[in-house]
């Protein structure tokens, strides 16, 4: 930190909530801008001639001029950006090649699935990992805290796309308790749910220990006691209140584990979300679908990033002034 | 005589692991009246905070408590199931600790964490409970009690987190408050509120205070009786009258010898040698007797038993079993004559007290950014229009609270920091400015040595790398033979075993550490040293070996120091010259005798007014600052400390007032001195 | 185990048609896949490739950050400036996102895997270094260091990189398995090792299709990585409890 860092409150222009506010919305919005470009740089990372390897070698010069012309190829890098950002502020994505609908439409088509196992896996996730976390730091060294811990060492350590294919063999084809793949009903949820949600849970849940140890370690808390609280007071009202912080950023920056590990997880699965679509315009090498799928979910990552980052400053009362 | 109201006997508590525990507390006896003042006197390591904790039943995990009765008023606490327990923390018996600004929950309103104590050891409504915590902050001297409880702890100063913590404290309306070095991370004037306010509090409640400290200071001033502990035992108990007449126990009175003061300016200061011993083994002698300056054969053999001396007065010291000793002599190293006095220092470039270092109108703003682009959107006036005169020979102190800009005035001076304007003048040659490259040639001369030794060191290098860096660093010595040659004559010098040269920094204490900073400094032969706070995070007693080692070596080698502290009682034993920084600014500055016993400036006069004298004798009048200091980023107009200022009138706000010469070096700038 | 493979006489690319999808034990120890190769050999194989990716990024990926990151916290200014808008740029994809995105662009093989979690993975080691330099450059060693006229590459080099490598080593040692299971994610998902080399992405990928006659195709590599992940991160643990103790010491 620099020396400025260290100064507080003194009537500095600028403390306020309002402009915190601001100032994180501000440095979102540059995000925004510098992740457009980033993605629309991915396009040129192709070796060779994009449009060669879209088409494939044995393409016809016309089809090849028609098709670079099509993406705005053969014109200048800047050109073709402004252009890009032009297009991205009317939400036209382009077209797939493949498909030949427009990416938007796609990408509408699959957010839905997506959103729904995304928010299941969060949730497994922090209902399991809160509970469990919190008691292991409770009972640190005691028989809940290693189980808890063991948990989360193996739950770390699993790959998604081993567990989904062990999941689909107890379950579905050994029990037969849930469909094998696709998405018919609730039951189909189960499986992918679980996939994804372990890892989450397991990182979570040690984080959540860490932190609340820490917390029952500082000044703060030994005032509690000396106050009288009971120990269920101190933990809810002193240890957790100030635990929740660094959890709810993780969980943000988890997140972004969570929709990478969806890209797989709904390969697995056959999970008719952004990630199979994504993987799907890969290996098609339909590029605009690839731009934009990526696009799309990076944006999705922000937007989360920003909002558990003002939920904090609304948490946290020292952030609240500065 | 008043009933007891705690009774502590035979206290055992450990620490860490059962299979090698530290006994850091071993057989503690207390008895403290209702309504008293009971200091609990010893350096860091002794105990005493451990012994506080148990009493509370509030041990750190891995404490515990083996044996021993605690009877606060009757009530045997050490029996009490963990919820009886509850009842009696914060309600019969309080605590404050040491570091208000981490000891208040920073994401509740200061308001509501009074209310929780309330709430615990009352059954009053909401209602009620509001207003009393306003009474409450009312009552710890907190303006505008109702909005200040809608604030968090971050919006308060540490003075102000402090008096909401013994708020706290007072909820329960307790008969015993224990106040674990509540004073000591706070500034002088802060803390002369602070205790006044404990004072006041006592009286007017009856409740009893056990104050825990170090500070022999704070003990004079406030405390009726005192137990000295040493090494997990008490050994010595006595009214703070008595204590201050004469100590029983040698390790009182060599802490009292340590004490640096104006009277012993001629001599060198008494120290005690060696540290506290590991209190993970079993003792077969008085702990102190490595230590001793009276030692005797009996005390490394037998274990010395308590003796009383009548009227509550104990000692743990064999001195006394002999029945001989009624006054025992003098510390053999007490007061020795100053060493070496008459030696003349090599390569002198002039007299003694011949100008050295002059800074000039120096100063440093820090500029406040802001936003994605670090917009500049103002400036810290951490130093602002500074000026000094340093002299051959000489030391000049450097005075004021934290957040002053004196730590920043060293390291400008030093090139550390670059000042944004005004001069240094080096032997005439501006130093102000100059890259590092045109810096390099005065490297050699102007050295630093810093507060915290444990972070002023690489962990990863080896002490004689830490030594002899500056050597290879400006090239004064390629060699490697040569350079461990003088590493470990300049060990020896700063009185270390030269074998340490081969060992790291985290094998050594803190008073080891700084003597091998001292070293460091030292290797390159400068003429200057800036000794920012050298003492400060040391015990007096060892703060007492760092000052002499100091001013030997200022006889020996001619240095001049700019030595920067807040302890008012080092600059009366060791500077020459002295300058009052306040908010930036150096609000008065001249001859250590002159600025000590005839104050001019106001603010001089209320910070030397709050520090606490070792002598219950001499209870002085302290003029009480209002509030705290401003923000040096938004610095009140005028004269800086006018709002604080009991002699303040309407002029001072004008502009700031222009220094005023007094004397042949003394300087005040204040409008109103008649 | 996984370094000696190429002095052992393996053959995981050896054809056997009348072993196709056999159990393990009953000609190989392991068994052998959908067109008869044994797939204990198949898996030492894949061993190599995985900890020579885990070992290589985590190495080019470590020491570009950490020079990266604590060059930036030292200068500061401009360069700080644009570095940090780089990091939290690079920050805001998901990384195994970008990994897939960027090795799907590039198209398939193990060099452009090598490069895309390279991309990904110093962007985590150069904001440590950052924030490490930047709490140590106060710290007073420092300053004594400049007062004694060290010169600002003699303090880098020797007075802040020393210091910000314990913490980099343990987030390091955690990282081999993080690239460990990327690359054999990336490699399941048919971007990154090609038949008919093996790894174990590709193996559980292609033991998928035959999960019920012959799941030992799928358990066996993902036990293999499940493994070498455990062991990094006990590691790893083992690493931080030891250094957080030294710490504490001094």
């Amino acid at each position: 930190m620099t020396g400025t860092a260290r100064i507080r409150g003194g009537g500095a222009p600028g403390s306020s909530r309002i402009g915190f506010l601001a100032s994180r919305i501000g440095s979102a919005l540059t995000m925004l801008l510098g992740v457009c470009t980033l993605v629309f740089l991915l396009i040129h990372l192709v070796p060779g001639d994009p449009v060669e390897v879209m088409l494939g070698e044995g393409a016809r010069p016309a089809d090849q001029a028609a098709l670079r012309h099509a993406l705005g190829l053969d014109r200048p890098v800047w050109a073709q950006y402004l252009d890009y950002l032009a297009r991205l502020s009317r939400l036209d994505l382009g077209q797939s090649l493949h498909a030949q609908r427009p990416v938007s439409d796609l990408l509408a088509e699959r957010v839905g699935p997506t959103a729904i196992l995304a928010v299941s896996s969060l949730s497994l996730a922090i209902l399991l990992a809160i509970p469990l976390g919190v008691l292991a730091a409770q009972y640190r060294g005691r028989v809940v805290d290693r189980a808890a811990m063991t948990f989360s060492m193996l739950g770390a350590a699993v790959p998604n796309f081993w567990l989904g294919p062990l999941l689909i063999l107890v379950f579905s084809l050994w029990l037969g308790w849930t469909p094998v793949s696709g998405r018919e009903g609730a039951l189909s949820l189960i499986l992918p749910t679980v996939t994804l949600g372990t890892g989450m849970a397991a990182v979570l849940a040690r984080m959540v220990r860490s932190s609340v140890l820490e917390v029952l370690g500082e000044d703060y808390v030994r005032t509690a006691r000396a106050k009288g609280l009971g120990p269920a007071a101190v933990l809810w009202r002193h240890a957790l209140r100030n635990a929740w912080l660094p959890v709810l950023t993780l969980i943000g920056l988890q997140f972004g584990a969570l929709l990478g590990g969806a890209v797989i997880t709904e390969t697995v699965f056959s999970w008719p979300g952004l990630g199979s679509l994504l993987v799907e315009a890969i290996q098609t090498r339909d590029y605009p679908l690839v731009q934009g799928a990526v696009l799309l979910i990076a944006l999705t990552y922000l937007a989360v990033n920003t909002t558990t980052d003002l939920l904090y400053a609304a948490m946290d009362p020292r952030i609240r002034a500065v | 005589m008043t009933e007891p109201l705690l009774q502590v006997e035979g206290l055992i508590t450990e620490l860490g692991e059962t299979a090698r525990p530290l006994r850091v507390v071993d057989g503690l006896d207390l008895t403290i009246r209702s309504g008293e003042t009971f200091a609990l006197l010893g350096e860091s390591g002794c105990g005493k905070s451990m012994a506080a904790l148990s009493l509370m039943r509030l041990l750190p995990p891995g404490g515990r408590i083996l044996s021993g009765r605690v009877r606060l008023g009757g009530t045997d606490l050490l029996h009490l199931t963990e919820a009886e327990m509850r009842s009696v923390r914060g309600g019969r018996m309080a605590m404050i600790f040491q570091e208000p600004q981490t000891s208040l929950n920073p994401v509740l309103s200061v308001g509501v964490q009074i209310a929780e104590a309330l709430h615990v050891h009352g059954e009053g409504s909401d209602g009620r409970n509001r207003r009393r915590v306003v009474e409450l902050l009312r009552a710890v001297g907190i303006p505008d009690p109702e909005q200040r409880a809608d604030e968090y702890p971050h919006q308060l100063s540490g003075g102000m987190k402090q008096r909401v913590m013994i708020a706290m404290a007072l909820a329960g309306d307790p008969g015993l408050l224990i106040a674990d070095e509540p004073t000591t991370a706070l500034d002088v004037t802060i803390q002369a509120q602070v205790l006044s306010l404990l004072g006041d509090l006592r009286r007017e409640t009856g409740m009893a205070v056990l104050l825990i400290t170090h500070d022999l200071g704070v003990v004079a001033e406030t405390a009726d009786r005192l137990a000295v502990m040493y090494a997990g035992q008490i050994v010595e108990t006595a009214t703070v009258s008595e204590f201050f007449a004469g100590p029983a126990h040698p390790y009182g009175r060599m802490l009292m010898e340590s004490l640096p003061s104006a009277e012993k300016r001629r001599g060198r200061l008494a120290t005690i040698p060696g540290r506290v011993p590991p209190l993970d083994r079993v003792f077969s002698g008085c702990r102190f007797a490595d230590r001793c300056a009276s030692v005797m054969p009996l005390c490394r053999e037998r274990i010395p038993e308590w003796i009383g001396l009548g009227a509550g007065r104990g000692v743990r010291c064999h001195l006394w079993s002999e029945g001989e000793a009624s006054h025992p002599g003098p510390a053999r190293n007490a007061a020795e004559p100053e060493s070496g006095a008459s030696e003349r220092p090599s390569g002198s470039v002039g007299e003694i007290g011949s100008p050295l270092l002059k800074a000039v109108d120096l100063k440093v703003h820090f500029p406040i950014q802001r936003g994605l682009f670090r917009r500049v959107v103002g400036h810290v006036r951490a130093v602002d229009g500074v000026s000094l005169d340093l002299s051959l020979g000489r030391t000049l102190a450097l005075v004021g609270e934290s957040g002053c800009g004196k730590t920043t005035v060293g390291k400008a001076i030093l090139q550390l920091i670059a000042p944004t304007s005004g001069q240094v003048l080096y032997l005439g040659r501006n130093l102000a400015g100059l890259g590092h490259r045109a810096m390099r040639p005065y490297r050699k001369d102007l050295q630093i040595v810093f507060q915290d030794p444990y972070a002023s060191m690489n962990p990863r290098m080896l002490v004689g790398d830490v030594v002899g860096e500056g050597l290879q660093a400006l090239g004064i010595e390629w060699t490697r033979a040569v350079r461990e040659r003088r590493v470990a004559d300049l060990l020896e010098l700063v009185g270390m075993d030269p074998e340490s040269a081969r060992r790291y920094p985290h094998e050594f204490s803190g008073g080891q550490r700084q003597r091998i900073c001292i070293a460091r400094a030292l290797a390159v032969e400068p003429r200057i040293i800036v000794c920012d706070e050298p003492t400060s995070a040391l015990d007096v007693s060892v703060q007492a070996q760092i000052l002499n080692l100091l001013k030997d070596l200022q006889s020996r080698l001619g240095l001049a120091y700019l030595f920067i502290t807040h302890n008012i009682s080092v600059v009366s034993y060791l500077a020459h010259e002295v300058a009052v920084m306040y908010l930036g600014r150096v609000v008065e500055r001249g001859g250590v005798e002159e600025i000590l016993t005839d104050p001019r400036h106001p603010y001089t006069r209320a910070l030397l007014s709050a520090v606490p004298v070792v002598d219950p004798e001499k209870r002085r009048v302290v003029i009480r600052l209002e509030g705290d200091m401003p923000s040096p980023s938004n610095p009140p107009r005028g004269c800086h400390f006018h709002p604080r200022c009991p002699e303040a009138t309407s002029r001072c706000s004008e502009g700031y007032p222009p220094e005023v010469r007094l004397g042949a070096s003394r300087y005040v700038s204040c409008l109103h001195l008649d | 185990m996984a370094i000696c493979a190429p002095l052992l006489d393996l053959s995981p690319d050896r054809v056997d048609l009348t072993a196709i999808l056999a159990p393990p034990g009953e000609l190989t120890l392991l068994g052998n896949d959908d067109l008869g190769r044994p797939v204990l050999d198949r898996l030492l194989a894949g061993a190599r490739t995985s900890l020579l990716v885990g070992f290589g990024v985590v190495a080019v990926s470590a020491s570009l950050g950490t020079l990266i990151g604590a060059l930036s916290g030292f200068v500061g200014g401009w360069l700080d400036l644009l570095i940090v808008r780089v990091l939290d740029l690079f920050m805001a994809f998901p990384g195994i996102l970008l990994a897939i995105a960027l090795a799907g662009v590039m198209g398939p093989g193990i060099e452009n895997v090598i490069v895309a979690l390279t991309v990904v993975g110093w962007v985590g080691y150069a904001r440590l270094a950052r924030a490490q330099v930047l709490t140590l450059v106060h710290r007073d060693h420092v300053a004594a260091a400049r007062a004694l006229g060290c010169s600002g590459g003699a303090i880098l080099l020797r007075h802040l990189i020393p210091l910000t490598i314990a913490p980099l080593m343990v987030e390091a040692t955690f990282a081999v398995s993080g690239v460990v299971v990327a690359e054999a994610s990336l490699s399941f998902l048919g971007l990154g090792v090609q038949p008919p080399d093996a790894s174990w992405g590709n193996m559980v990928r292609d033991g998928v299709s035959y999960l019920l006659v012959a799941p030992h195709l799928v358990v066996a590599p993902g036990l293999a990585i499940l493994c070498v992940v455990l062991s990094v991160n006990l590691l790893g643990d083992a690493l931080r409890d030891r250094l957080d103790v030294r710490s504490r010491r001094s």
